[in-house]
């Protein structure tokens, strides 16, 4: 079945959102749409899928028009959509989240799941899918539950797929697993439209690209196409995907990490007798898969974690014990995983944002009056140093893009006098603009002879900016090897498997 | 730090509560013309049934008007200005209701649900009374003591909620409730304490507090209205250079925003629970003080009223900000002033004044009738009330 998109144009207030884009996917192809945070591909997607209505414009289904105003039109037009963020009820069943909205009762109105788990296997058999009806979504792995929304759309027909950011949430083994199941479900037939602004994963499975910037479709690429030919288009200029590591200088270790053990509220162990050490001049890249304890790792060195053992020396004093504040004026700077979460206050001002842990201390405030002149001024000075896009530093954070709020992060961080960088996940999100940036920043400071610990998931992120990389498999540091391994390697180390 | 705040036009901030204002109204002149037997005798009679409705309403709301604000009819000939004498009572009504709306709407700004103004309040109107009927010192001093009794107090009884939540994590909302209770039963039971009882009185009611613990009169003997307003004023100035000005506020903003965030950035979050309820509860006490020391001077079981209730209503009215709560209990402190005028010059009830209070507090909380029935497209209605639901 083939999907053609004519001139759709969408815009959101003054935005435009999608500027007349036109799009033809062909029986059996997998198309990439490929473009950065805030390109349009969401929004042109959820048109497709009837959860936007367009401005203009028309879409046809092996060349018929259809007119598609609800997600129902979509799945009776044969397009199938698997969002980024999964429409999963957590405590049903596979079976029973599949059914759910086309329930079949039996004797007496009792739910008949009969049918729905024999169609589940036998889509899970055809694929190798390896999803059982009767589990809890919730006992599931992200990649699996993700199948599970495959299946649905499988179930319900679907000869269009369209798949929103499907990587984003999964493991780099399960996201080479969904690679092949893309593969398997285009020789069955089915046309797939892969939405992404991953440069490999199109590479990997693409038939045909087509490239998305500020709305408007600005090129068509074949999968041949350089990852660097593929960002400038995406882009719009040419972009450094590995960014130079400059000459730096090892100096003494900043940070030593021995016997390093965190529990959950139970007493489970999540993070089990971990050593490492950091030193000045250089990037020590803790990769794993998520949820291998990285996350407990990274808090720790801020005292953010509660049931902590073991020690942790920054420059030759003891860390644990100390309050978050002291802390990080002993001289860490902490970028942690999640800026919307724990390191922005969207509601405040950017200014503000930007003084939160010195906000109490002059030239901010004298006592307990704060000084708002000096906060504003300060705040136009640094948005000028970090480049940070905005209208006024007044507005609130949260009207800020991705790769904007990572800067205001990595602005506050890094203006107290910095010993340790620690960056969890600093580029989570962001689009190839922003990584650069956050990139070339991180090598500064490495360069400048600041000690950085890197906390990371993303291959490639790891292997262009680490120095020495250690790996964490199931709370524990699996192994620490220098930066020339190869990502066939790390993926594997990131999988639990040691070499000989 | 307001000034870091978007400026938009204030004129904007009053659109949700002034329309919502003028709607509930609308609702309650309907329901005046239907509760009126002598409307309802015509009701086969379209236009005298219109007539008489608009006769019923127009005095209805004359009368709540006359009862709040200016009554021609009070002029004596010597003193004219005795027609004035209703926004002296709005007046006497506002000023505790600033403070505990205050009170609640500091705690707001932090994303706590204050819902224990009410015990805060009492807590303070009992130290008040007690510093102010049991103690013997110079006049301004005796009021001085009794109001920072009452501040203490307050602050104990709130701070308390705070460091419940900090230390142990229990919502605040339920120990707020609680706590009210609490609050009530140990009143009466120092009502019937020898210590508390008026002399000679078998009833729950506590000796009058010295004349040198009152509240001032600001316009002589004959107008209730005191000190108590200039009190309430001034605290809402205080919670205004709080929030936006200094570092404390800062704080309690930012934890009442993302807590997380706020934690990460080094702020510690129990403290400003902590600190943030006990100045949230010595608003209250301080409220509790102006209304025993200002109007009623004696305890009794139902000193608080319903105080510490209306408090969350105005604190929702005046989106927590100081001076809209400020506003919201002038509106307030005239309904409930009003209401009783109202009551024994028509057939209308005083409960009137309760729907419309509550009708207010519906349509600001559901901008979007507002915004449907005035055809607004571009309401702003995203405040700065953040407290959080069961999860936060």
């Amino acid at each position: 079945m083939s999907l053609e998109l004519r001139g759709i144009s969408k815009s959101f207030g003054a935005l435009l959102a999608n500027d007349a884009i036109d799009l033809k996917v062909e029986t059996g192809e997998i198309h990439a749409i490929l473009g950065e945070n805030g390109a349009g591909k969401s929004t042109l997607m959820n048109i497709v899928y009837g959860l936007v209505a367009p401005d203009s414009g028309e879409i046809l289904v092996d060349d018929v028009v259809k007119h598609i105003k609800e997600p129902s039109d979509a799945l009776a037009s044969g397009i199938g959509m698997v969002h980024q963020h999964f429409m999963l009820v957590p405590v049903f069943t596979v079976a029973e989240n599949i059914v759910l909205g086309h329930e079949k009762s039996g004797f007496a109105g009792i739910l008949d799941l009969n049918e729905a788990r024999e169609r589940i296997k036998k889509v899970s058999d055809q694929f190798n899918f390896d999803v059982n009806p009767d589990d809890l979504i919730e006992g599931l792995p992200v990649g699996v539950q993700q199948r599970v929304e495959i299946i649905r759309a499988l179930i319900y027909d679907a000869k269009v797929l369209i798949l929103d950011e499907p990587t984003a949430v999964l493991t780099p083994q399960e996201t080479d697993d969904l690679l092949k199941i893309m593969k398997q479900l285009k020789e069955d037939g089915t046309s797939i439209i892969f939405i992404t602004h991953k440069l490999r994963e199109v590479k990997a499975v693409a038939d045909r690209i087509t490239i998305i910037r500020r709305g408007k479709v600005v090129g068509t690429a074949s999968p041949d196409a350089s990852q660097n030919e593929l960002a400038s288009l995406m882009v719009g200029r040419e972009v450094e995907l590995a960014p130079d590591k400059g000459a730096h200088t090892i100096g003494d270790v900043v940070l030593k990490v021995e016997g390093l053990t965190i529990r959950d509220s139970v007493g489970r162990a999540l993070v089990n007798n971990v050593n490492f050490e950091v030193k000045a001049g250089e990037v020590l890249a803790i990769a794993g898969v998520q949820g291998n304890g990285q996350s407990e790792v990274a808090r720790s060195m801020v005292n953010l974690e509660e049931h902590v053992e073991g020690s942790i020396i920054l420059d030759g004093s003891e860390v644990i014990g100390k309050s978050v504040r002291e802390s990080l004026h002993a001289g860490i700077a902490f970028v942690p995983e999640s800026r919307e979460l724990d390191g922005l206050i969207g509601s405040m001002a950017i200014a503000e944002n930007l003084i939160l842990d010195l906000h109490d201390l002059p030239p901010y405030a004298k006592g307990i009056q704060m000084s708002p002149s000096v906060v504003l001024s300060e705040a136009e000075k640094r948005k000028d140093e970090f480049d940070i896009r905005l209208q006024s530093v007044n507005d609130p954070v949260s009207s800020l893009s991705g790769g904007n709020k990572q800067k205001v992060v990595l602005a506050r961080e890094l203006s107290r006098p910095v010993k340790l960088l620690v960056a969890s996940q600093p580029t989570r999100g962001l689009d190839v603009g922003s990584i650069e940036f956050v990139h070339k920043r991180i090598l500064e400071e490495r360069d400048a002879g600041r000690a950085v610990l890197l906390f990371s998931t993303e291959l490639d992120e790891v292997l262009a900016l680490a120095d020495r990389i250690a790996v964490m498999y199931r709370g524990e540091i699996l192994a620490i090897v220098p930066s020339g391994v190869t990502a066939q390697e790390l993926g594997l180390l990131m999988a639990g498997v040691v070499h000989a | 730090m307001r000034k870091l705040t978007k400026k938009r036009p204030s004129l904007r901030a009053l659109t949700l509560p002034g329309l919502s204002f003028v709607l509930a109204m609308f609702f309650g002149a309907l329901l005046i013309a239907f509760s009126d037997s002598t409307v309802l005798k015509h009701i086969g009679h379209p236009i005298t049934f219109i007539k008489s409705a608009g006769v019923a309403i127009w005095q209805s709301y004359l009368a709540l008007f006359e009862g709040s604000v200016y009554n021609p009819s009070l002029a004596k000939p010597h003193d004219a200005l005795l027609s004035w004498y209703p926004l002296s009572e709005t007046l006497v009504t506002a000023a505790p209701l600033i403070l505990a709306g205050l009170s609640v709407a500091l705690a707001f700004r932090a994303g706590l649900f204050n819902i224990g103004a009410q015990g805060q309040f009492i807590f303070g109107s009992i130290a008040a009374s007690y510093v102010g009927f049991a103690f013997h010192m110079p006049i301004g001093i005796h009021v001085v003591f009794a109001v920072l009794a009452a501040i203490i107090a307050g602050a104990i009884w709130g701070g308390l909620v705070g460091l419940l939540k900090a230390r142990t994590g229990s919502h605040e909302v339920i120990v707020t409730i609680m706590l009210n209770y609490v609050a009530l039963y140990f009143l009466m039971w120092l009502l019937g304490t020898t210590r508390f009882l008026r002399p000679g009185r078998r009833d729950p009611i506590s000796p009058d507090v010295l004349p040198s613990a009152r509240m001032p009169h600001l316009a002589g003997d004959n107008y209730r209205v005191n000190l108590g307003i200039f009190v309430a004023l001034a605290a809402a100035a205080f919670v205004w250079w709080l929030l936006s000005r200094s570092t404390w506020g800062f704080r309690f903003r930012a934890v009442g925003a993302n807590a997380a965030a706020a934690k990460t950035a080094g702020i510690s979050v129990p403290f400003v629970m902590t600190t943030v309820m006990a100045i949230s509860g010595g608003l209250a006490g301080l409220g509790g003080a102006v209304h025993v020391l200002g109007s009623d001077f004696s305890l009794t079981s139902g000193t608080a009223g319903n105080f510490g209730f209306d408090a969350i209503t105005v604190a929702l009215l005046g989106r927590a900000k100081p001076m809209g709560v400020v506003f919201a209990s002038l509106l307030f402190g005239a309904l409930r002033a009003g209401g009783g005028t109202m009551q024994a010059n028509t057939n209308t009830p005083i409960d009137i004044v309760l729907v419309i209070q509550a009708l207010v507090v519906l349509f600001i909380a559901a901008p979007a009738v507002v915004k449907w029935v005035f055809r607004l497209k571009n309401l702003k209605t995203t405040g700065d009330l953040t407290a959080k639901g069961w999860n936060g």
